[in-house]
């Protein structure tokens, strides 16, 4: 425990950057081009490297004839599946992907083959010399048929046939629920479809081999640990011979957050060349890489009362996961996991399956796999208001889950700001006066949502830190902070250099921070499921105080001031009692410590607290802390030509406390950018009969809003800080999004009384429903059956449960954790 | 990153050099102008020409120019960010300039010019994207492969004429002067676009270039463009609709002119027939509308479905003729 008592969480303090809108330490540097991306490396004797993908569906790959491409002038290298025969996969449950298929294909873009040429020009010219000789198998595109279907079978493991898994599980009696205590049951059938990342920057990894056998790789990845992991397994190198070095991204959002094959393509290439070798992916291959939100078909039975409470919930998800394992997993986890954080859902039960498809494959896309059921749920508790006579808001207000408790699945809540966001957007937007008063086409709508603040358990069970920081404190008074975190758009270099600066009283500008390279940084888990702020920032925060700590004990051994009454501000250090006389200067009392200690370097680590929850699966929902949004949209429906038209929205965002206001706002704004591509427009569609290809793998043809579309928003943040967090800080890169969606939704039925109950809400759905009897659009209201078997019964914390399941599910003892550097 | 293919690049500074050197090469020569069309759909090898001839020094080629009697002369080579910034057009061409301003986004505008909109090749889902897409599907009749895949049946192209210009010039009653190596001719606007498949989109010989658009006086008629896109900018339109109006009281002409629904802009005769003698009142306006949706078959190769967009013609010549009551 650090000597200076100066609590640093949940105190109103006078800081000097955080709570500021301060400049991003890289800003400048983005803003005039300087910042090196992936793509703008360039070495010495570079070779270029294209994959050679397949263009069908489904087949197993009967032979590869490369003769014409080794004769090219400047082709140096080609690549076949077979020489990378180790698969890898960002869960350890799903390694079933080959860098290069060696055998079968299972999507239209899957690579066969790679080449590495003396320029971009040969490298594309080489591919069409390639001669694949493919034995077509069918293909399935509908998870529904999948999960009934063996055959096509894409792949030998997973919980039965197609079905990749398949999960089930009961919290309490909700039968009862539904069937015996609720005065009224909701059923709706919603379906979510496929979205993808769109980031600006394209994928682009340079990797180099030095002389002495090692490796080093820069690449636009938000995990470099996980891709260490992945690279030392497929090229079967030890990881302290393999450095990954992740650029800054220009743009994430969950799309390189999986370790990809062209990674480990051109990383093999330029093992075989003995020379550099370079990859940047077309539009196009984005689009073949995807591991964007998963396609969903969702129903949802809530039980109501009169008195407007909730008895329970039995949501059920399909998931079109596409041809491979990504994190889908853990995404069909996330599809049953945050129903209860909301609202009290005294009992509740989720089915959940993701099948196989012969389609690029689904993953984590800014906020995975909550964010369906959000709107499924949120379009669900406006339909249950209106069936009770209570208003949207109020009936919100009336079930909010209470803070520091824990749900009927098991996940702690620690602060709990939705009612005060509701509130204000209620406020805000004029809700009470105009929400059903407006002229017809003329609509509000109001969506709430919550999400995670950093995924409470690693990809990979081990117990370490998710987060290590170490501090570097120089003789001339500069500090250079390193943490394995990676700056993916969401500022993360600048939190961290803000913590430290902090904490250190120092200029923001003599913190130096080197991140993101697996030889220099301790590691950082990733940029995803929000988890940096906090967890970094924990990290560091720790590091800082106990190099505060050290030069307090040398700065006032010198002073002879009690170390407790010292204060470390304005690149000084000074006495409380007597600012003016006994100070001296940062960089002085760094000289004096390193006198006194030896050189000074400090660590700071972070691993979340122990969750409640202990059954199988429990893993995913659980964090240190959730943030909570509310969000009115305000839009004008054509009913002529079924446009929506957004006008405001206002956003209420429960952040704890933002550690840079410009910045948290930002992120608030880009959540709400990206919530409406997806509430509008954005699909990720196939043709089933043309070979299962993307219909508009293109940024002209696959529609994400334009100016134009964007409109006014206005962002209200509700600080309360909470003790989990860094100077009380929750997440904000992806609770934003969720509302915007389900709040378009119900905007609309406000507007011209109709329900979508689809996403996108497309100008086609709107007079689809405007045209139907019961004025709804959607899915049919067949709900296909998920084929559940068994499903694991525990009890909730109202029953007196312990966090486990019942027999005969209750969980195994965990095993011991594997030792580092292992395959598999 | 996509790359161009090689290719020579030629800039002569004379109209009978270009038509010349068209002619000597043949169909692997190609003229550009702004670029903003041609160079992507070389990036993805939608077409491959050996030779580009770039107009961007004739200078005769330039120009906006309102003469005595009242036509307005555009040189192809001006950009459309010019057309945009005339007031005059504006005033008096709203058509026009309510479709200059709706092509692609203002950057792009300062570089397209009105001569490349006006010739813009026609567009498809299956033809523009990228050549490894369209091996994916066996390339499509327009380029290089055997079947149209938006209509397996027919041995015919759909591609879709995409410019926002071209119905906005036929509905103003625009002409077109068309230099070639043997000399010049003028066309009426609609004759450039007189054809049924996607693949000879234009009238004009590979060896002509656009050197003239002219447009006659209006004499008080009333002008309108509308397009219909999933987004406000950028998109190219899924269905446009220019429509001019003659006659205060009743109507004496009419121009309704679809576009973006099929390889060539559409003239909807019936609609325009039916307002002739009229007034325009809702229930003319109403029968008109009706009419239009007859006069195109949009099939399933661009954004937005096709029953939506048939169903749009109604809702948007409804709109353009009660804009011009």
């Amino acid at each position: 425990m650090s000597e200076l008592r100066q609590d640093v969480r949940g105190q109103k303090k006078k800081y000097k950057y955080i709570g500021k809108a301060f400049t991003k330490v890289d800003g400048l540097s983005k803003a005039t081009g300087q910042t090196k991306y992936a793509d703008d490396l360039k070495l010495p004797r570079m070779l270029f490297c294209k994959l050679l993908r397949a263009d069908v569906p489904h087949a197993n790959i009967v032979s590869i004839d490369t003769s014409e491409v080794e004769a090219m002038d400047g082709v140096r290298a080609v690549l076949l599946g077979k020489e990378l025969p180790n698969t890898f996969g960002i869960l350890p449950v799903s390694q079933d992907e080959h860098a290069i298929c060696p055998d079968r294909v299972r999507f239209v873009g899957d690579p066969v083959a790679a080449v590495a040429a003396t320029s971009e020009e040969i490298a594309f010219e080489a591919l069409k010399k390639f001669k694949v000789e493919y034995e077509e198998l069918p293909a399935v595109y509908d998870p529904a048929k999948a999960l009934k279907n063996d055959i096509p079978l894409l792949h030998e493991y997973g919980d039965d046939g197609n079905v990749h898994k398949r999960v089930s599980m009961e919290f309490g009696d909700v039968k009862k629920a539904l069937d015996e205590e609720a005065d009224e049951v909701l059923e709706d059938i919603v379906f979510y479809q496929g979205n993808t990342h769109l980031a600006m920057e394209q994928h682009a990894t340079l990797a180099n081999p030095e002389a002495d056998g090692r490796l080093t790789i820069w690449s636009s990845t938000q995990t470099p640990h996980y891709l260490h992991k992945a690279m030392s397994k497929v090229l079967d190198m030890p990881p302290s011979r393999i450095r990954i070095i992740a650029c800054p991204n220009g743009g994430g959002f969950g799309g390189k957050s999986d370790p990809f094959n062209h990674e480990i393509a051109v990383a093999k290439l330029a093992l075989k060349t003995g020379r550099p070798c370079k990859i940047t992916l077309t539009r196009e291959e984005v689009f073949y890489c995807h591991r964007g939100r998963h396609p969903v078909l969702m129903r949802s039975r809530m039980g109501i009362k009169k008195d407007g409470s909730i008895t329970g919930i039995h949501f059920e998800s399909l998931l079109d996961g596409g041809a491979y394992g990504s994190y889908g997993v853990a995404s069909t986890y996330y599809t049953g996991a945050l129903q209860t954080v909301t609202y009290k859902v005294p009992t509740y039960r989720f089915d959940g399956v993701r099948a196989f498809t012969n389609k690029p494959p689904c993953g984590p896309k800014r906020g995975h796999g909550t964010v369906q059921p959000r709107f499924a749920i949120e379009i669900q508790m406006d339909k249950a208001a209106e069936k009770l006579g209570i208003d949207p808001a109020e009936f919100r207000l009336m079930n909010i889950q209470p803070e520091e408790s824990v749900t009927a699945n098991w996940l702690r809540i620690r602060t709990m700001g939705l009612r005060k966001c509701i509130e204000k957007v209620v406020e805000a937007s004029g809700w009470k006066e105009r929400h059903g008063q407006l002229p017809r086409g003329h609509g509000l709508g109001l969506a709430c949502s919550s999400y995670i603040t950093g995924a409470g358990l690693p990809i990979y069970w081990n117990s370490m830190p998710h987060s290590g920081v170490q501090l570097k404190l120089d003789r001339g008074g500069g500090v250079t902070a390193f943490c394995g975190a990676t700056d993916i758009g969401q500022g993360s270099d600048t939190v961290l250099a803000a913590c430290t600066a902090e904490i250190l009283g120092v200029d923001i500008m003599d913190v130096r921070v080197c991140v993101s390279d697996t030889d220099l940084t301790p590691v950082d888990l990733g940029s995803y499921s929000s988890r940096v702020t906090l967890m970094m920032g924990n990290a560091a925060i720790q590091a800082a105080e106990r190099a505060r700590d050290m030069l307090a004990k040398a700065a006032g051994e010198k002073m002879e001031v009690p170390p407790v009454r010292l204060v470390f501000a304005e690149n000084r250090v000074f006495d409380s009692e007597a600012p003016e006389e006994r100070w001296m200067s940062f960089a002085q009392a760094v000289i004096y410590a390193e006198a006194k200690f030896g050189t000074i370097g400090t660590v700071g680590s972070y691993r979340p607290p122990r969750m409640p929850g202990r059954y199988r699966g429990a893993g995913v929902g659980p964090t240190p802390t959730y943030s909570y949004s509310a969000a009115v949209v305000e839009l004008f429906a054509d009913e002529d030509t079924g446009q929506i038209d957004v006008k405001k929205i206002w956003i209420a965002h429960d952040i704890g406390i933002a550690i840079n206001k410009t910045l948290a706002i930002g992120q608030i704004e880009g959540g709400v950018y990206m919530g409406l591509g997806e509430a509008l427009m954005e699909e990720m569609v196939y043709r089933d009969r043309r070979n299962g290809v993307h219909k508009i793998p293109s940024m002209l043809e696959y529609k994400s809003p334009t100016t134009m579309e964007m409109p006014e928003v206005e962002t209200h943040l509700v600080e309360e800080p909470d003790p989990e967090g860094p100077f009380g800080a929750k997440e904000a890169g992806q609770g934003p999004l969720l509302p915007v969606m389900p709040g378009v939704a119900n905007a609309l039925h406000d507007a011209l009384g109709v329900r979508v109950d689809q996403c996108p809400i497309t100008p086609e759905l709107v007079l689809k429903a405007l045209e139907s009897k019961d004025k709804r659009a959607g899915p049919s209201k067949h709900y296909p059956d998920l084929l559940i078997t068994d499903t694991m019964r525990i009890k909730t914390p109202d029953e007196g449960g312990d966090g486990d399941a019942d027999e005969p599910w209750r969980a195994k003892p965990k095993k011991k954790s594997k030792p580092e550097g292992s395959a598999k | 990153m996509m790359r161009l293919p090689t290719f020579a690049y030629r800039a002569p500074k004379s109209v009978a050099e270009v038509t010349k050197i068209l002619k000597e090469e043949g169909p692997q020569a190609t003229i550009v102008a702004g670029g903003t069309d041609l160079f992507p759909n070389m990036k993805r090898r939608q077409v491959e020409p050996k030779t580009v001839v770039s107009m961007v020094n004739l200078d005769a080629l330039r120009g906006i120019e309102w003469r005595a009697d009242g036509t307005l002369r555009i040189g192809p080579m001006e950009t459309l960010r010019a057309l945009e910034r005339d007031e005059r057009i504006k005033a008096e061409l709203p058509a026009l300039w309510q479709a200059v301003l709706s092509i692609s986004t203002p950057i792009l505008r300062n570089q397209g010019t009105i001569g490349g909109n006006l010739n813009l090749d026609t567009r498809c889902f299956y033809l523009n994207q990228n050549y490894e897409w369209r091996r994916t599907i066996n390339h499509c009749l327009k380029c290089t492969g055997d079947t149209c895949w938006t209509a397996p049946g027919a041995d015919k192209c759909w591609a879709v004429n995409s410019s926002d210009g071209v119905p906005a010039m036929i509905a103003l009653g625009a002409r077109f002067v068309l230099a070639g190596p043997d000399g010049t001719r003028e066309v009426a606007a609609a004759d450039l676009y007189n054809v049924t498949d996607g693949r000879e989109w234009l009238t004009r010989r590979p060896d002509e270039i656009m050197t003239d658009i002219l447009v006659p006086p209006q004499n008080g008629a009333r002008s309108v463009y509308l397009k219909l896109r999933k987004r406000d900018s950028f998109d190219f339109p899924v269905l446009g609709v220019a429509a001019r109006i003659a006659g205060n009281g009743e109507v004496e002409k009419a121009d309704i002119i679809l576009n973006a629904v099929g390889p060539a802009p559409i003239r909807c005769v019936e609609s325009e027939q039916a307002l002739i003698g009229y007034a325009l009142k809702d229930e003319t306006i109403d029968e008109a509308k009706a009419l239009a949706t007859r006069a195109a078959k949009p099939l399933d190769n661009t954004d937005l479905m096709p029953s939506y967009r048939k169903k749009m013609i109604r809702v948007f010549v409804g709109r353009a003729l009660q804009a011009l009551a």
